[in-house]
């Protein structure tokens, strides 16, 4: 009995750190539980949040669990930078520090980014485009439940088995068995699948909602950019997801079932799994910044109250970036000895991607141009993202040449190019997102002045602590490593790089804080417009009421709302009539508790569990079969008693 | 719920035509899926180790019983999609259940192959190759399988609730998924079989 | 936003700077780390060159159209395009990584092979091959071997061997040159010279577990005849060493400096380069490094 629950354990139990983080869970858990209960807010809970599937309060869920997973893999950031601050540091052993860079790394990724994106994606595309819902709302919760499961399955880990740590890249054969003993690998195999498969789900239902329900006169060329920029990232997500999905089988086939595709024993080609992580990989960091590039798109023309300059070029420039990201995976290891004609290859088709980009810099940098800029808080991410993002840009054409690669390949000058594009990229323009669409979806406005303070204490603070790494990655210090000595002259650009950390760590508590402040004093139901917005989700309420728009709109150009401002074009036309909702359901989030069950079953290798909850999953799939739900309408007069609560904006002759 | 009487029902109303075009994405993403497995199996194919080559294991007869079982369930749900759009339940039932169980025939016949394959020592463990091959099969096994039970529920619901919008959207997404897997099996048989005994 | 302008140029400003300092990589003492640390120069210069533009137009956007120097009742113009912008700066770049593309396949293929400087000279072949956590180095040729250092020639083309008994890792001589990866089931290899005598720095550059950070080795580059006076002080003190030793060797995590006289290749062959055809090869090639015995043994030590 001992034997079998012995396999839960953590290998170091009685590490302070992980005794901490097991009671913080068990009482936060309690207290979630017993708040829950004495506030009689159960119900509420199920009905409003548990079993929506509006598209609002999905993203808003997303967004929340996006901010949770910020904090979590913004504590290992700052563990890592203060035990690489000196030499020879006792803070955090080899073993700790392997498992945090790599719950950092999936984190950051995939539990961060992706889901702070796919939020503002649901919150935004369907008001940009004049859509009720998505094309497919039961899905949408379905696609959330799996990747909050996901998260959870991947989170628990530090307390339950022992976190993975091979690195996010989970190269083989340390990730397989013979290396990676412990389930951590196991985890990251399994939970970042179950995640995945939401996140194709998102890819077909977007792809479906944009190319179907955009409103009428709305063609392709005269959707919104953000809009664009999510259309682009679904179809990358559609035709890259797969690959890691059957990654991530073949890894978890390895580990469980003893097969032999990436060991280096039986004909196993440890090569493959670099190969196949990359082919996603490579497109997935494409996933994480053309949103953003959307996102600057929608808030550089807003402060500038200028229309997008070239916006034909904005669209092919997107398309062409997401057509290369395919074909430039293998210069994440050049140094795997294929060659100089294959390396050749690839250098060019990466440094090809730099071309499209540039142009977009260049086509934001002329949207200023006789423009009347306000800077904002989310102007501010913008302005910021241009310089800073451009030293991530060039540096990355640097990484591209091959020759050189051989040098700064898997050292801090790596390190340092990435984050000089996540950050000031995808972290930015999230942020930025998240501020210009807040009053949106909430009704009040953020406070200007402490996300000024905010912006400016990341800004900078994340030059201090990323530039430095560039010289240290130079002089010799490899990533991933968890201590070095003090001749080999790291020091002090690590020592520079853990303050610097500290101004990013204080700027991201000024956000939270903000967030705070602001729901508990800022005004109320101000204006619908707080920015002079220039795109559809500005036409309707704040908060947003359940059906979006009361009449669909009718559209003629690329700022309609804005047209409707300037030149009296009017939107809405024609009567109130009874809108099609779809109801609530419950089976996304019991499936994904299913899932859950499967996911932790199939890490410890209990394969009776794992088969009934998996029987249980298919048993979900033929209930919904069965099911005969055609939703409900919402009646003429509940329509138009909403909108004069609001305040009118649709007519009602 | 507006119907178009002037398409097919599967394309008449709204939400039919998103789901349609919905499901042809997600076949988008199923040739990466099988992509991948595909691109694995090539890379793979000649690290036998110890274990044996395809050309060893590889029997043309089963192979052929499966390929044309497959082709012609295809025909049959082809048929029995005919016969939806001409209003004729029993036909469509009928096509329908014939198309399963030619899909249950086929995979009767690959589990005797897996099975023959493990007795002769090429098992899922036993080299790369070996893996790469049942993983592409099982995979595209694994599909047909899930096919099985989801044609079924089609089946329980059209003798039901008869041919509505409704399940004739559902029973054309169905037979769009069932002439996919036969796709995907002529390029395992190109690619994996006749190649393998070449 | 000044203040990112001026970090461009702090970027510019260093690289003289980059070479003083212990910044190894622009610090080469090899033929081919001097040809990579030269394209990392000119890269250097043409994207500072390109960073100055963007800074340029866009310090010159933000001061120029800000809100508060305008009239309030200004409204900004429509603007559609430019096709002849367009063009140019598609143009531009594209000459730009035309250029950089050149540069590249002509620099790669320079340090894929023996130094030209040094095509005359007969390359000295050792093999690098990891273990967790430490590289030996198989010298057949002189037929001795070296755990945790390697001592070359210099001013004379060394092609390094790379393969690994378990884990990927990299072979990273920075000052000499790039790196290359260590592979199980195949051989990498890896050229390089020392221009003059001394000691470089070398390590691991691709995590592989606990012992990653430690995994570092000297190199010391000596002259021909100091080398060779090495060689023979080898062959007359080290021991032999034996199949019991290197499996010992191999199971041991960290096992600080060792010589030896012969080489693991004799009973333990290096993998044969292509292994297209899989299996015949691996399993007299495995038996002495099998993955799974020696994991064992290293986790149980800590």
């Amino acid at each position: 009995m001992k034997e079998y629950f012995s396999r839960f354990a953590i290998e170091n139990a009685d590490d302070p750190m992980i005794i901490g983080a097991q009671i913080s869970i068990a009482l936060v858990t309690i207290g979630i539980i017993v708040g829950l209960t004495y506030f009689k807010k159960w119900g509420y809970l199920w009905r409003t949040w548990l079993t929506t599937v509006d598209h609002k309060k999905i993203g808003i869920m997303y967004i929340l669990a996006a901010l949770l997973m910020l904090f979590r893999g913004g504590v290992d950031a700052l563990l890592m930078r203060a035990q690489t601050a000196i030499p020879d540091n006792g803070l955090l052993d080899a073993q700790h520090y392997n498992e945090i860079f790599t719950t950092h790394g999936v984190i950051m990724i995939l539990f961060m980014a992706m889901p702070f994106i796919i939020g503002l994606m649901n919150v935004v595309v369907p008001l940009q485009i004049g859509a009720r819902d998505v094309a497919f709302p039961r899905l949408n919760a379905v696609s959330f439940w799996l990747f909050f499961i996901g998260a959870m399955l991947f989170n628990i880990s530090f307390v339950i088995g022992g976190s993975p740590d091979a690195g996010w890249t989970a190269y083989f054969p340390l990730a397989g068995n013979d290396y990676s003993h412990t389930v951590g690998m196991n985890y990251y195999a399994i939970a970042i699948q179950i995640a995945g498969i939401g996140t194709l789900m998102t890819g077909i239902n977007f792809i479906t909602t944009i190319m179907k329900m955009r409103a009428p006169g709305m063609t392709l060329m005269k959707m919104p950019m953000f809009t664009w920029s999510i259309l682009i990232t679904n179809l990358i997500i559609v035709f890259a997801f797969p690959v890691l999905t059957i990654a991530l089988a073949l890894m978890t086939m390895d580990r469980l079932f003893g097969t032999h595709f990436f060991s280096i024993d039986n004909g196993g080609m440890d090569m493959l799994w670099a190969n196949l992580f990359w082919i996603w990989g490579h497109p997935e960091v494409y996933i994480v910044i053309l949103p953003a590039f959307g996102i600057f798109s929608e808030i550089i023309t807003t402060f500038a109250q200028r229309n997008l300059y070239g916006y034909k070029s904005m669209v092919f420039s997107m398309v062409a970036i997401s057509a290369l990201s395919f074909v430039v995976w293998t210069h994440h290891f050049y140094t795997m000895g294929h060659g100089v004609v294959v390396n050749g290859f690839f250098s060019i088709t990466t440094m090809a991607i730099a071309v499209p980009t540039g142009v977009k810099i260049f086509n934001w940098l002329l949207t200023l141009w006789k423009g009347k800029i306000h800077f904002t808080v989310p102007m501010l991410y913008a302005m910021g993202f241009i310089p800073i993002f451009v030293i991530g840009g060039v540096t990355g054409v640097m990484l591209a040449m091959a020759s050189a690669d051989y040098q700064y390949h898997n050292t801090m000058f790596l390190v340092a190019h990435f984050h000089y594009v996540l950050i000031p990229g995808t972290v930015f323009g999230v942020l930025a997102g998240f501020t210009f669409w807040w009053p949106k979806i909430f009704g009040f406005s953020l406070s200007e002045r402490i996300g000024k303070w905010a912006f400016w204490f990341i800004a900078i603070s994340f030059n201090v602590t990323f530039f430095p790494l560039f010289i240290s990655g130079l002089s010799g210090q490899a990533r991933r490593m968890y201590t070095y000595s003090e001749n080999a002259g790291f020091t002090i650009y690590n020592m520079i790089s853990f303050v610097g950390a500290l101004g990013l760590a204080f700027g991201f508590l000024l956000i939270v804080y903000n967030i705070y402040w602001s729901t508990r004093y800022a005004k109320r139901h101000l204006t619908e417009d707080p920015w002079n917005g220039r795109s559809l989700e500005w036409a309707t309420h704040s908060p947003v009421p359940e059906y979006n728009f009361a009449i669909i709109p009718q559209v003629d150009s690329t700022e309609a709302f804005w047209d409707q401002k300037e030149h009296g074009k009017e939107l809405f036309k024609g009567n109130i009539e009874p809108i099609h909702m779809p109801n609530n359901s419950g089976q996304p989030f019991i499936m994904s508790a299913i899932f859950f069950v499967f996911g932790f079953a199939m890490v410890f290798s209990m394969w009776i569990v794992a088969i009934i909850s998996a029987i249980g999953i298919f048993a979900c799939m033929w209930y919904r079969s069965f099911e005969n739900d055609h939703g409900h309408y919402i009646p003429v007069e509940e329509i138009e008693a909403t909108e004069r609560k609001s305040g009118v904006i649709a007519n009602e002759d | 719920m507006k119907i178009d009487h002037s398409v097919p029902k599967e394309y008449a109303t709204e939400e039919n035509r998103l789901k349609i075009f919905g499901f042809w994405i997600f076949i988008g993403a199923e040739v990466a899926l099988f992509g991948t497995l595909f691109a694995t199996y090539l890379t793979l194919v000649g690290h036998t180790a110890t274990g044996p080559t395809g050309s060893e294991i590889f029997e043309i007869g089963p192979v052929l019983i499966e390929t044309f079982v497959l082709l012609t369930s295809s025909f049959l749900i082809g048929l029995s999609v005919h016969a939806m759009r001409l209003g004729n339940k029993k036909a469509m039932l009928t096509f329908l259940g014939l198309t399963l169980l030619l899909g249950l025939t086929f995979l009767g016949v690959e589990i005797y192959e897996f099975t023959t394959y493990v007795h002769e020592g090429a098992g899922l463990q036993t080299s790369a190759f070996t893996a790469a091959l049942l993983t592409l099969l099982g995979t595209h096994g694994a599909h047909v399988t899930l096919g099985l039970f989801w044609g079924l529920a089609i089946i329980i619901q059209v003798s039901k609730r008869g041919i509505t919008p409704e399940t004739a959207n559902k029973s054309f997404i169905f037979s769009l998924y069932w002439h996919f897997l036969d796709v995907i099996w002529i390029f395992i048989f190109s690619f994996v079989y006749l190649k393998g005994l070449m | 936003m000044r203040k990112k302008w001026f970090l461009s140029l702090l970027v510019v400003l260093l690289i003289p700077m980059l070479s003083g300092c212990n910044v190894l990589v622009l610090n080469p003492q090899g033929p081919h780390a001097e040809t990579q640390a030269n394209v990392i120069k000119i890269s250097i210069i043409t994207m500072a060159f390109i960073l100055l533009v963007v800074y340029s137009l866009f310090i010159f956007m933000l001061t120029k159209y800000r809100a508060s120097k305008q009239d309030p009742n200004y409204k900004p113009p429509h603007i559609e395009g430019s096709k002849v912008l367009e063009t140019i700066w598609i143009m531009i770049p594209v000459l730009i990584v035309a250029f950089l593309s050149i540069l590249t396949v002509r620099s790669t293929s320079d340090v894929e092979a023996t130094p030209k400087s040094m095509q005359d000279e007969k390359p000295l072949i050792i093999y690098a091959s990891s273990s967790n956590w430490k590289w030996h180095f198989s010298y057949p040729e002189e037929n001795i071997e070296t755990v945790n250092y390697v001592n070359i020639p210099a001013k004379r083309p060394v092609e390094f061997k790379l393969y690994s008994f378990n884990t990927m890792t990299s072979f990273w001589v920075p000052q000499l040159a790039g790196q290359k990866y260590a592979m199980a089931n195949m051989v990498n290899t890896l050229h390089m010279a020392a221009d003059h005598p001394g000691s470089y720095f070398g390590r691991n550059a691709n995590f592989n577990g606990k012992g990653f950070a430690n995994m570092d080795f000297e190199v010391q580059a000596m002259t021909a005849k100091e080398y060779d006076k090495w060689v023979s002080e080898v062959k007359s003190t080290a021991k032999p060493i034996t199949k019991p030793e290197f499996d010992k060797l191999l199971k041991d995590s960290h096992v600080g400096l060792k010589t030896y006289t012969g080489t693991h290749l004799e009973f333990d062959p290096a993998p044969t380069s292509h292994q297209h055809s899989g299996g015949q090869d691996e399993p007299e090639d495995m038996e002495g490094h099998e993955g799974h015995d020696m994991s064992k043994m290293e986790h149980d030590k800590k």
